[in-house]
């Protein structure tokens, strides 16, 4: 599904990223987590396509996307959640969810201006995923609320819920429990854990490894850019190597 | 009383024109993040464009519709110069803007030379409550109403208008939902364009139009456009309105030399105003 090949990426000199190899395969949850500083959020990013990698290269469903922009990436099937709120200010939740289906429908302007019944139709169409996959994270109770107002717990959800609508083949997640308090957090797990259940192949970026212990069918452990341990999560728990790098960073 | 409507009237269709200025400064501000000092050049090529084209005996209506279009495609040139490439921060597309805006007065002086150019508009004037007001100028506010209305359809009701919000709101989210920022970018540039080109061709008949005319037409603008913290299209119209009332009623009492300075004092109050606010050109960096 996704294969990450040899990619480095350095600022001012020093590796964020250096040599990294990872694989994703279909209908696999993967894990990937480190210290603070691990280069875990360069990575997604040379994924996603918000930074361009200076070396190796990336697949996504066989096909090379190391140069593609973010948005045809996006096209291409890979939806992401990113640990920031990043959402639409000054559009209801349910818009929030629906805009990014918009380019995939086919009423013009002056269809929608007018609202002609084709336009209708489409809208009615998108609406209808958009309420199912905002049911599906909780959030049908906000979809007529402007999406600003939301908590952060519930803005992270509302990510979720456009990045589902979008019928992705590989999901991103980065940093998804962060912040997110006890309950939230379980709520979180669960949907993770449901949607790997429907077959959905998932990259997890997290500092929390319990969480990642819990969901992920395989674990990268990276450190100060380099993975320094790969496989199941029983196995990489005790990696001497990883045990060293999590205790040197509280030490 | 009849002198005070004829100028509140005609201080109306000033502020008309200077509302399609600013909404094209709004509309490519929203989307682009970018301050584009070349507006005021898509108003003067459209207007020397109509007014050649109407000198060249084509009539009326389609020298106006080609003027509008060639300033939109103005404004898509200029799109390509300033946020054409990826990753092009919004204040060094403004600067680009700039550049663009001075390298047109070298082609506009090679293509019309430097003297105002004027072109018929409606001619006739009707009487309203007492108070003249010329047919040109009921022109004006009907069309740009019409404009408003059009892109107030656009952005809130129609699939690219929700895009090119979304685009304004937070890039770095559009583009993971797989909306093509640069080309929503240039995209507002060309409406920009557009709208720029329409108060050009209206603007033409009332005042002559030179090359060096969009330093005035991008200050009107631009003060109505902070009015409504370059983000609110109908702020910025109740601004502009306000402006061309104000100076209309400056020149109709005797200070017609004053004009200018009457937008750049309000500009100045607003500018000063908003900053204490709350940052208004404020936007989550990509």
């Amino acid at each position: 599904m996704l294969a990450v090949q040899g990619v480095s990426r350095s600022f001012g000199g020093v590796y964020a990223v250096r040599d990294v190899t990872l694989d994703v395969a279909d209908g696999e949850v993967c894990g990937v987590i480190g210290p603070n500083g691990a280069g875990k959020s360069t990575l997604f990013n040379l994924i996603t396509g918000h930074l361009a990698a200076e070396r190796g290269e990336i697949s996504f469903l066989g096909r090379r996307v190391d140069r593609l922009a973010p948005h045809r990436r996006a096209r291409l099937g890979m939806s992401i959640v990113f640990q920031a709120a990043r959402v639409f200010r000054g559009m209801t939740v349910r818009e929030n969810v629906m805009v990014g289906l918009h380019g995939r429908t086919s009423a013009g302007f002056v269809a929608a201006a007018l609202r002609l019944p084709r336009h209708r139709r489409d809208e009615r169409e998108i609406a209808a995923r958009a309420d199912a996959a905002l049911d599906r994270v909780g959030l049908s109770e906000w979809a007529d609320r402007p999406a600003d107002q939301l908590p952060i717990g519930q803005q992270r959800a509302l990510q979720l819920a456009r990045a589902l609508c979008a019928r992705p083949r590989l999901l991103l997640l980065d940093e998804p429990a962060s912040g997110l308090r006890g309950q939230e957090r379980e709520r979180l797990a669960e949907l993770v854990e449901e949607l790997r259940a429907g077959g959905l192949t998932i990259l997890l970026v997290e500092h929390d490894v319990a969480f990642v212990t819990r969901l992920a069918d395989r674990i990268v452990v990276l450190d100060l850019g380099r993975v320094i341990a790969d496989g199941p999560p029983a196995e990489v728990r005790n990696d001497p190597l990883v045990l060293a790098a999590y205790l040197g960073q509280s030490a | 009383m009849s002198a005070f409507l004829t100028y509140l009237l005609n201080g109306l269709a000033v502020g008309c024109a200077i509302a399609l200025i600013a909404s094209g400064l709004v509309v490519i501000h929203r989307v682009t993040g970018v301050v584009n000092f070349a507006q005021g050049t898509f108003a003067v090529v459209a207007g020397l464009c109509a007014s050649s084209l109407l000198g060249l005996g084509l009539p009326h209506g389609a020298s106006e519709l080609a003027a509008v279009l060639a300033a939109a495609v103005a404004g898509l040139l200029t799109g390509l110069a300033a946020v054409g490439r990826p990753g092009t921060t919004p204040l060094s597309s403004l600067i680009v803007t700039l550049g663009v805006g001075v390298l047109a007065y070298a082609v506009e002086i090679v293509l019309w030379g430097d003297q105002p150019r004027s072109a018929p508009g409606l001619a006739g004037s009707v009487t309203v409550a007492g108070a003249r007001i010329q047919t040109q100028h009921l022109l004006v506010i009907a069309v740009t109403a019409v404009a408003f209305a059009a892109l107030a359809l656009f952005f809130g009701r129609t699939y690219l208008g929700k895009a090119l919000t979304a685009c304004a709101s937070n890039p770095y989210a559009a583009r993971v939902v797989g909306i093509d920022v640069r080309r929503m970018g240039l995209l507002a540039f060309a409406l920009g364009g557009l709208l720029g080109g329409l108060a050009g061709v209206l603007v033409t008949p009332m005042r002559p139009i030179s090359f060096d005319s969009d330093v005035t037409l991008i200050v009107n603008g631009f003060a109505a456009a902070v009015f409504g913290a370059l983000t609110r299209p109908v702020i910025t119209l109740a601004g502009a309105l306000l402006l061309g009332v104000a100076e209309t009623m400056a020149a109709g009492y005797g200070y017609g030399s004053h004009q200018l300075e009457i937008a750049l004092g309000l500009m100045l109050v607003v500018m000063i105003v908003q900053a204490g606010r709350r940052p208004a050109i404020s936007q989550e960096p990509t």
